[in-house]
């Protein structure tokens, strides 16, 4: 296929990197970490702010507006609060794995920043297997929250926790399959490799990968409506109901930060990243970034939840099958056609999504009433 | 319009049945003695022409002498309406048949009633206090109880 | 093979917990997330309503009425003034039967709009179709404020009439609501009346069978949403509602989603007969004379309303005092709780929730 015949090759690269720095290797290190924690702290920022001020659009009310201009300090407020909280431990519970807890959410939050490309070749490490690399470390945090439900000693948290790990090990496959069809589209598992491929964004030759991917993301960090593991209607808080002070700001953060990553990887997998015209590339980067976040808002106030076994369904019977034939498709057609105008591609391959999910659509309904899976 | 049934036709209706049941009629109610006022009103409820399927509210009366117990009934079918009493004697350990296998309306109606007055109802199936703690002292709505 | 011990375990919903609309408290037996046995607990709002109403005046005890189901106090005004009519034979003029309909339909979309408003967020939609139906409730609040100047719990109602007339701003304000309502209720169905998500979490979900709709004295919405044509306002006219042209809605499968459509349909009935009693409003006085201290014969009497909840009827006996010798208060909410195990058992928590949230109860009333 014509796009993909740009794509350096990710050893090229990862060789010419580290020089460009003066002092080497560590510099880059350590200036991109600060930039990682720093970018982290600040998106959670705005994504706390976009998500309450725009919530409050969307339900006819204010929002916060008191701290700083636009209520854009409030969550500096929020965090101050809730540092200055008394940390709680329930009598009954494991006091070590609830202590650990947070900190295993969070950390591999940061982590996965390692390979998200902010600009041309500006990333701390060019993995050539950086794809792969960002399914691997996301899943750990499943574990953090499991514990956070096993240590609290709560039945809450523990039913909140469980439902964690069944949506996540679930939702993973067709999150994986659909990122399967893009590296199908590169070649390559770099995630700069991947950007720099898109010429055409992905999301106009993959359109049905890329829902697959946003409906499966949502599900992975527990946004609505597939908010089950927190349900603040059924479960009051879900895995964190025990959590107080810092600790509960650590779950806070985490969250926030595992929607910022969602929303970075779709953006480099199927938004082109941080190309495009006029505006400094990492600007790019952060307004595609927002504008995938605003999608996860406006879903979560609009949308009721979905019932957990309705949740297993839609992974198993809806989400599975389309990323399979999707990969399926994918691979034909670059067998078949790699020469293919791009532009029939992206007809075609909108015309067989929207023939696909009517299809399905059809074929299973989440169920009305009760579903045994 | 809902119509009360006429207490007069109704009971001559039960005393052909039952004809120890009734103890009282007056134009509103028709006063059932204690022993039979399951069977009569399980005859209320399974007789066609009367039907009365709805249970709308059980009440309880302390008159120091006795309690007096309030059942309003209704057919939904027919839209007609009888005032059903019995009275339960006694202070100590007053007891009256359960109404709850006819209409499970009265379920928690007579749990209240043996909460708050303090009359048993022998048959009903989780005879417990509903809004007052297990414990406690006495029946508040008695007219003794201070 | 090595099979896995599994046991049941307790799980305590409430009595403070988000979606117990109040301190209400359910025993919940799970196996993994179904439902196998459910116990509901009562009793953390008792206040003995009924115990104080019998050393307080006939008048005395209209606050306390207010008191049970906080989010229809003017329905519950309705109901208890209408028994102590009954019960001593007082005849209220013209213009205040008008405006006690006209207040308790008011009061009725009022509820409806927290009923639904409610259900919907327990069904997990994030407080918005919530914060919608409160901006539509809190224009109903703001009239009732111009009529009694308290938002919560009026105490507007008197045996005989009003405390007072109605303020000049009040008519145009009503029907500027009037005027407004029916475009925000199809707005409300706009958004989530045919969700895919909504249907199938509500559809099919915590059915009450006619039959058992009737045997445990259901009322209300419950009722008619599982079929039953039976409103107090038409099988058993009160006021002058046989004045009014309105129909009853019923659903047909008595489920989660019938509930709530039933309560929507509601509105609309209720905002027909605003519209209607509009029009006809005559002008005089708002009270009859009556005195101070109502002294009724010595009798019972019986007096019952629609509310927005089901049946709502006071069963007053006099001994010809100032105060009554019993007032008992049938409450619908605590009645349509009778079956909430039936409903409940065989489904996940998060069904029991939203199962919970369609019957529509107020803690206030079901404890008394």
């Amino acid at each position: 296929m014509a796009i993909v015949d740009s794509a350096p090759t990710a050893l090229g690269r990862l060789e010419t990197l580290p020089s460009d720095w003066p002092v080497g290797f560590w510099s880059h290190w350590g200036v991109f970490t600060v930039v990682i924690i720093a970018f982290v702290l600040l998106m959670v920022m705005g994504f706390i702010w976009l998500e309450r001020r725009g919530m409050g659009r969307m339900q006819a009310r204010l929002g916060p507006n008191r701290a700083g201009p636009f209520g854009l300090l409030q969550p500096v407020a929020d965090a101050i609060k809730v540092l200055l909280k008394e940390n709680i431990t329930p009598a009954q519970g494991d006091k070590i794995v609830h202590w650990l807890a947070p900190v295993v959410v969070f950390a591999p939050t940061l982590m996965i920043f390692a390979v998200v490309p902010f600009s041309d070749g500006a990333l701390l490490a060019d993995l050539n297997v950086g794809i792969l690399y960002v399914v691997a470390i996301s899943s750990i945090s499943a574990l953090g929250v499991f514990m956070a439900g096993w240590a609290s000693s709560n039945k809450y948290s523990l039913v909140g926790a469980m439902r964690n790990i069944a949506a996540v090990v679930s939702y993973e496959i067709p999150l994986v399959v659909a990122i399967a069809s893009v590296v199908l589209l590169t070649g390559s598992l770099s995630m700069n490799d991947i950007v720099l491929a898109q010429h055409i964004p992905f999301i106009l030759l993959q359109p049905l990968g890329f829902l697959i991917f946003f409906i499966s993301g949502c599900a992975e960090i527990n946004r609505s409506p597939f908010d089950l593991m927190e349900a603040d209607s059924e479960l009051v808080a879900g895995f964190h109901i025990e959590y107080s002070g810092m600790r509960f700001a650590m779950f806070y953060l985490a969250e926030y930060s595992e929607a910022v990553i969602i929303s970075a990887i779709i953006t480099t997998l199927f938004l082109g990243g941080w190309r495009g015209p006029v505006l400094p590339p990492w600007l790019w980067f952060i307004v595609k970034v927002f504008i995938v976040f605003f999608v996860m808002v406006w879903t979560r106030t609009t949308l009721p939840r979905v019932r957990i076994d309705q949740l297993m369904a839609l992974a198993w019977k809806f989400l599975f099958p389309l990323a399979l034939i999707n990969l399926f498709i994918t691979g034909i057609e670059l067998l078949t056609w790699p020469e293919a105008l791009p532009w029939v591609m992206i007809l075609v391959n909108i015309a067989i999504t929207a023939v696909l999910v009517l299809l399905w659509s059809k074929f299973f309904k989440l169920g009305w009433g009760r579903v045994e899976v | 319009m809902t119509v009360s049934l006429s207490a007069w036709d109704v009971a001559n209706q039960i005393k052909e049945q039952f004809p120890d049941a009734v103890s009282e009629i007056n134009d509103q109610a028709i006063l059932v003695r204690s022993e039979s006022l399951f069977e009569v009103a399980q005859y209320l409820k399974n007789r066609p022409e009367l039907n009365f399927d709805y249970l709308n509210y059980i009440s309880a009366v302390d008159y120091f002498d006795y309690f007096e117990l309030v059942y309003q009934l209704i057919s939904i079918n027919h839209n007609h309406s009888l005032i059903l009493k019995t009275r339960c004697y006694g202070r100590d350990n007053p007891t009256l048949p359960s109404l709850v296998s006819l209409w499970r309306g009265a379920d928690f109606q007579e749990r209240e009633i043996y909460d708050l007055i303090g009359i048993t109802f022998k048959g009903h199936p989780n005879l417990k206090r509903i809004v007052l703690w297990d414990g406690f002292q006495g029946h508040p709505l008695r007219k003794d109880y201070l | 093979m090595m099979a896995i011990k599994t046991e049941p375990f307790v799980l305590n919903i409430g009595p403070v917990h988000p979606s117990t609309h109040g301190v209400f408290r359910m025993r919940a037996t799970l196996d993994g997330e179904v439902i196998v046995n459910l116990e509901p607990v009562f009793g953390y709002l008792h206040r003995g309503i009924e115990k104080l109403a019998e050393e307080r005046t006939y008048t005395g005890i209209i606050p306390l009425t207010d008191r049970l189901d906080y989010l229809a106090s003017m329905s519950n005004n309705l109901a208890y003034v209408l028994a102590v009519e009954k019960l001593a034979g007082i005849s209220i003029p013209e213009r205040a039967e008008y405006l006690r309909v006209i207040i308790a339909e008011l009061q009725r979309i009022a509820s409806h709009l927290i009923a639904v408003g409610a259900f919907l967020n327990d069904c997990g939609a994030f407080f918005t179709p919530f914060l919608y139906m409160f901006r539509e409730r809190e224009k109903i609040v703001d009239l009732f404020e111009m009529l009694s100047g308290q938002r919560l719990l009026y105490n507007y109602m008197r045996i005989g009439g009003f405390t007072q007339d109605i303020p000049d701003e009040f008519l145009p304000a009503l029907d500027k609501f009037v005027k407004q309502m029916p475009s925000f209720i199809d707005e409300y169905d706009y958004l989530l009346k045919e969700n895919e998500i909504l249907l199938a979490r509500a559809k099919g979900v915590g059915i009450l069978p006619k039959e058992l709709a009737i045997n445990i004295s259901a009322s209300g919405p419950v009722l008619r949403a599982s079929g039953v044509k039976w409103d107090i306002r038409k099988v058993d006219p009160y006021s002058i509602y046989d004045r009014f042209e309105f129909d009853i809605p019923t659903g047909t499968a008595g489920d989660c989603y019938d509930r709530y459509r039933v309560r929507v349909e509601e509105m609309r009935q209720s905002l027909r007969i605003i519209r209607q009693a509009m029009e006809q409003l005559p002008a005089g006085p708002i009270r009859s004379e009556v005195p101070h201290l109502v002294r009724p014969p010595a009798g019972e009497a019986y007096g019952h309303i629609e509310a927005p909840k089901g049946e709502l009827g006071f069963y007053l006996v006099s001994d010809n005092s100032i105060a009554p010798y019993r007032c008992h208060i049938r409450a619908p909410s605590l009645l349509n709780l009778t079956a909430l195990r039936d409903m409940m058992i065989g489904w996940k928590i998060q069904d029991a929730i939203i199962i919970f949230g369609s019957i529509d109860i107020t803690m206030g009333e079901v404890d008394r």
